[in-house]
């Protein structure tokens, strides 16, 4: 549950059956190794805590819907004369008030949970760390994923590198339909959309190699808009910096429009340089003039401006 | 002249487009070659197509309900087929196809096989459980038939004319805006659930105010059968939610037609006013959908049971709690959307709130079978596997509401299970329980039970083995609508989920097998008393099928299980002393002229020929002034030919009463009716 909160040990040990039960039915599948299973980094690891909570809880209505439906089956079946028939008999205080004041509790429990779990784990909150973050910018396009590094000027096309134990601090858009964008083994997803930004806070524990993709449908490429997440050593990131810079690639205004048509299964291509202020450029673009939907673009002016020709 | 429509129109891209034209196309013309052979057009429209009664507006709904369920299962079949093969190939279908199958199913399953199915039994059921003669606008109801029918003949044609939506069924923008979807898909998908949606939002007035208004004297809305209160609480949500798809689609409609921007991407438009306007609607519609089908489990649990259904005012509380709370939740559909935690935390609250109203009825059902008498008959083998699977869809939605893990299971095949988990446990196995239950009241003769029972063993089994795999691989983060994928890890949970539709399609042939061999024997299994489950509800009281005026006297109304207490009286039987005229309304062609007009407007502005969608408007508008202006609706049943009737249904049922107690020993014999002789 992400270091917080104190659960007994009786509560934490009922918590790992949960999660043994489902390896266990599962092992030899490829479910023990799910991604939101078996969770890589502290956002996915609180955001799976919080759903065995209340699956353990649940059980407290569903085990006893299962026993009474197979019970009062077998007993009350029609053959069976010896079971009591008392076809007028229809209430009872003391169940009626069980009935609703057991999942009454329950949710008012979950409740609880979800208020204070979805304010914590909100995608939009900087992660805590000691590290100052990686700021990357995403840019969803038709099918694939552009990912800006601001402060190294550099980019990179349906490849995400990082340092492991830093924060990934993302902002999100889309240069085509809504797009989401979604690294299971890390966190939840967001969705990407045009004309304005979302936010997106991951960070991996380890060094490794994830699946990230879209997951809203976007078209004919989508089945293939997939990219790996790497999380390197983070004494390795520089090097692997040094080493896009030395790319003969350079993104600016030109490149960026062929790049945005639409292409599928795109190869990881890097970057050595980017046009300046291109991620505010490409949420601008269809924010231009109006003054509704320059609020949406967090704060910064919307300069008309129309960054491809066919704009 | 013909707008865009041109000859490319025809599916000659694909061999699989090209068999599913043909299957409709040859369809058709069989159906239609049956009929002239048998000579039936002019009976098929005199007695079927123009009829206002509301029980065989009832059986066309359904029939075209089942029809339905049949093409949305051929294209589910057809993804899980895919998706089966497609690791690392591009199976048999291209993604062009493929998004147009998976917007289809959608679209199918719930527009015109839920909604119809819905109102279909709503219809042949409701003015009976409440004593009354008809629905409050007979005409009406036709006009709603006949425009949902529209809209199902309008997603048929596309099969045949161009392509369906390709945008899936909630068909967002702006990758359904005119942009980057320039075809006549969207459109197709676009008409055919305004226009039905249309004929839904009719159907809800025409039921609330029939409850509100024609109920028999005595029936106080604390005496109403649970499956009257869910018709009545799923028509107000009717009211208020369609409006809301209504104007949704209206609006993209605006953008893609005459190139205005509500959710363009630039010029001003948003696409989160699609998502925020669409499940305003889309929220409410699953209780639209769901709560009738509680409805049927609350009537079947207590008949099968010979019990009276526990803690009624409860059950009653909770389906109102319900109807109120699923305004509510709407915008669960899109956490993901970047709204801030408080909001997402309050719908997040919202959403889990419903689960205890839900709960509490699957208790009060469990507790209505203790101490009972449990008949399995489909109906009732229907309901006991609805309450077992329900729960773990139940489950599923919980976990769902919780936004952290909302973020996590969004948009993969977890979600996929999990509707699909409510929509075939909890709306699909209710509405199959209705139509087993109710079937006798509405043709006049039972269906087999054995392939009834058959088809739920399959149903059960296919479904766990479809959808479970899809809950694992959401864990596993498997996008919904993918058409081929490369993680090989997802490949034998595909495979499974494939075996598990095609379990599935054994159980849909049962259903066939059923109906066919009931149809076959249908003499030998004649419901002669109209009460073939020993019913406690006042649709029980009248004759299977029901005289076109329900009930001859209107019946009196002293408890929750009027009919059962009527039989207890020794007084649901009596014949009245005298019979008086009945006023009844008289068919109209009307209805069919409308539900015509309107697939071809909706074609028509499809495909932007522009002369013919102003001649179907006018078209329209005149049906509406000649309806308006024609004061001879009605026709008199004279007393002499309603006595001619009811004296040979007292006939009929005396002739069963011997037989009948014979077989069902378990429950003592019903007072005997004096027969007229």
């Amino acid at each position: 549950m992400g270091g917080t909160g104190k659960p007994t040990a009786a509560y934490s040990s009922w918590r790992a059956a949960v999660a043994l039960g489902i390896a266990a039915l599962s092992s030899g599948c490829g479910l023990s190794d799910a991604p939101i299973l078996d969770p890589k980094g502290p956002i996915a690891l609180a955001e799976r805590g919080l759903l065995f909570t209340a699956i353990l809880v649940m059980l407290i209505v569903v085990v006893p819907v299962f026993v009474l439906a197979v019970g009062f089956t077998w007993r009350y079946r029609a053959s069976n004369n010896k079971a009591r028939y008392e076809p007028d008999w229809s209430y009872s205080g003391r169940i009626d008030g069980v009935i609703w004041l057991v999942p009454a509790l329950i949710v008012a429990a979950l409740g609880i949970h979800v208020w204070i779990y979805t304010h914590k784990l909100d995608p939009y909150k900087r992660l805590a760390s000691s590290v100052p973050p990686i700021e990357v910018e995403v840019v969803a396009q038709d099918w694939k994923w552009l990912f800006i590094y601001p402060k190294q000027e550099i980019a990179v096309v349906n490849r995400l590198v990082f340092p492991s134990g830093t924060p990934l601090s993302l902002r999100i858009t889309s240069d085509t339909v809504m797009n989401s964008f979604f690294i299971p083994a890390l966190g939840g997803q967001i969705y990407a959309m045009a004309g304005m930004q979302t936010r997106l806070n991951l960070l991996a524990f380890e060094p490794g190699r994830f699946m990230g993709r879209n997951v809203q449908y976007s078209g004919g490429g989508f089945a293939d808009q997939h990219f790996e997440a790497i999380a390197t050593p983070p004494e390795e990131f520089n090097a692997w910096v040094e080493k896009v810079k030395q790319s003969a690639n350079k993104l600016d205004v030109a490149t960026y429009c062929a790049l945005a048509k639409p292409s599928r299964k795109h190869p990881v291509t890097s970057y050595s340089t980017v046009e300046r202020n291109l991620f505010d450029r490409i949420v601008a673009k269809y924010a231009a003039g109006r003054s509704s939907a320059e609020k949406l673009v967090s704060n910064r002016p919307a300069t008309a401006s129309s960054l491809c020709s066919d704009d | 002249m013909l707008g865009r429509l041109t000859i490319d129109a025809l599916p000659f891209y694909s061999w699989v487009a090209m068999g599913g034209a043909s299957v409709v196309v040859l369809g058709a013309l069989a159906v239609a070659a049956a009929i002239t052979w048998f000579g039936a057009w002019r009976y098929l429209w005199r007695e079927w197509l123009t009829s206002v009664d509301h029980k065989r507006i009832g059986i066309m709904y359904i029939t075209l309900a089942l029809v339905m369920l049949v093409r949305g299962f051929v294209d589910a079949i057809m993804m899980r087929a895919q998706q089966a093969f497609a690791l690392n190939s591009d199976g048999y279908l291209p993604p062009s196809h493929f998004e147009q199958i998976f917007s289809s199913h959608g679209t199918i399953m719930i527009f015109f096989m839920a909604m119809p199915f819905l109102s279909g039994l709503i219809n042949i059921v409701v003015p009976q459980q409440i004593g009354a003669r008809d629905v409050a606008f007979p005409f009406l109801n036709s006009v709603s038939l006949w425009l949902t029918a529209a809209g199902a003949a309008l997603v048929m044609v596309s099969l045949v004319i161009g392509k369906f939506s390709t945008a899936g069924w909630t068909g967002y923008p702006p990758y359904s805006g005119a942009q980057f979807n320039p075809g006549v898909g969207v459109d197709y998908w676009l008409w055919a659930v305004l226009i039905s949606g249309v004929g839904s939002t009719l159907t809800g007035i025409n039921f609330v105010v029939t409850i509100v208004k024609r109920r028999a004297p005595g029936l106080t809305l604390m005496r109403m059968p649970l499956f009257t209160w869910t018709a009545l609480c799923s028509s107000t949500m009717i009211i208020f939610a369609f409006p809301a798809l209504t104007v949704a689609c209206t609006m993209l409609a605006l953008d893609r037609t005459f190139g205005m921007h509500f959710f363009t991407n630039a010029d001003g438009g948003n696409l989160m006013n699609y998502a925020n306007i669409f499940w305003m609607w889309g929220h409410p519609e699953v209780y639209i959908l769901v709560l009738p089908a509680f409805g049927v489990f609350s009537e079947v649990v207590a008949t099968f049971s010979g019990k009276r259904l526990f803690a009624y005012r409860s059950l009653v509380f909770a389906t109102a709690a319900i109807t109120l709370l699923s305004f509510t939740v709407w915008l669960h559909h899109f956490f993901t959307m970047g709204a801030s935690a408080s909001v997402n935390a309050f719908f997040g609250i919202a959403t889990m709130t419903i689960a205890i109203p839900t709960g509490v009825k699957v208790f009060d059902w469990l507790f209505t079978m203790y101490r009972g008498r449990i008949r399995f008959h489909p109906s009732m083998v229907w309901t006991i596997g609805f309450m077992v699977t329900f729960v773990i869809g139940g489950m599923s939605g919980v976990l769902l509401a919780l936004p952290p893990a909302d973020y996590l299971m969004h948009n993969t095949t977890f979600l996929v299970a999990h509707f699909h988990n409510m929509i075939i446990p909890g709306v699909l196995f209710g509405y199959l329980a209705g139509y087993m239950y109710w079937f006798p009241k509405a043709v006049g003769f039972t269906l087999e039970e054995r392939w009834g029972r058959w088809s739920f063993w399959c149903w059960i089994v296919g479904f766990m083995l479809a959808f479970m795999p899809l809950y694992a691989l959401g864990f596993m983060g498997m996008p919904r609508r993918m058409e081929h994928y490369n993680v090989a890890e997802w490949q034998p949970y595909l495979a499974v989920a494939g075996l598990g539709a095609v379990i599935i399609l054994l159980g849909i042939a049962c259903l066939v097998i059923q109906l066919a061999v009931s149809v076959k024997a249908w003499r030998t299994a004649r419901d002669l008393n109209g009460d073939p489950w020993d019913g406690r509800t006042l649709e029980w009281l009248t004759s299977s099928p029901p005289a076109p005026y329900n009930f001859a006297v209107l019946p009196e109304v002293k408890d929750i299980d009027a009919f059962l207490d009527m039989k207890r009286r020794g007084v649901a039987y009596q014949k009245p002393t005298a019979y008086v005229d009945i006023h009844m309304p008289k068919n109209s062609g009307l209805g069919p002229v409308v539900g015509g007009l309107a697939l071809l407007l909706g074609f028509a502005v499809v495909w932007h020929i522009w002369w013919l969608a102003g001649l179907c408007a006018l078209g329209l508008g005149t049906t509406v002034i000649l309806r308006a202006s024609d004061d001879d609706t009605e026709f008199c049943l004279p007393a002499s030919e309603v006595e001619k009737i009811e004296d040979q249904r007292y006939r009929a049922m005396a002739s069963d009463i011997r037989a009948s107690d014979v077989d069902r020993p378990l429950f003592p014999a019903r007072p005997i009716p004096e027969v007229a002789t």
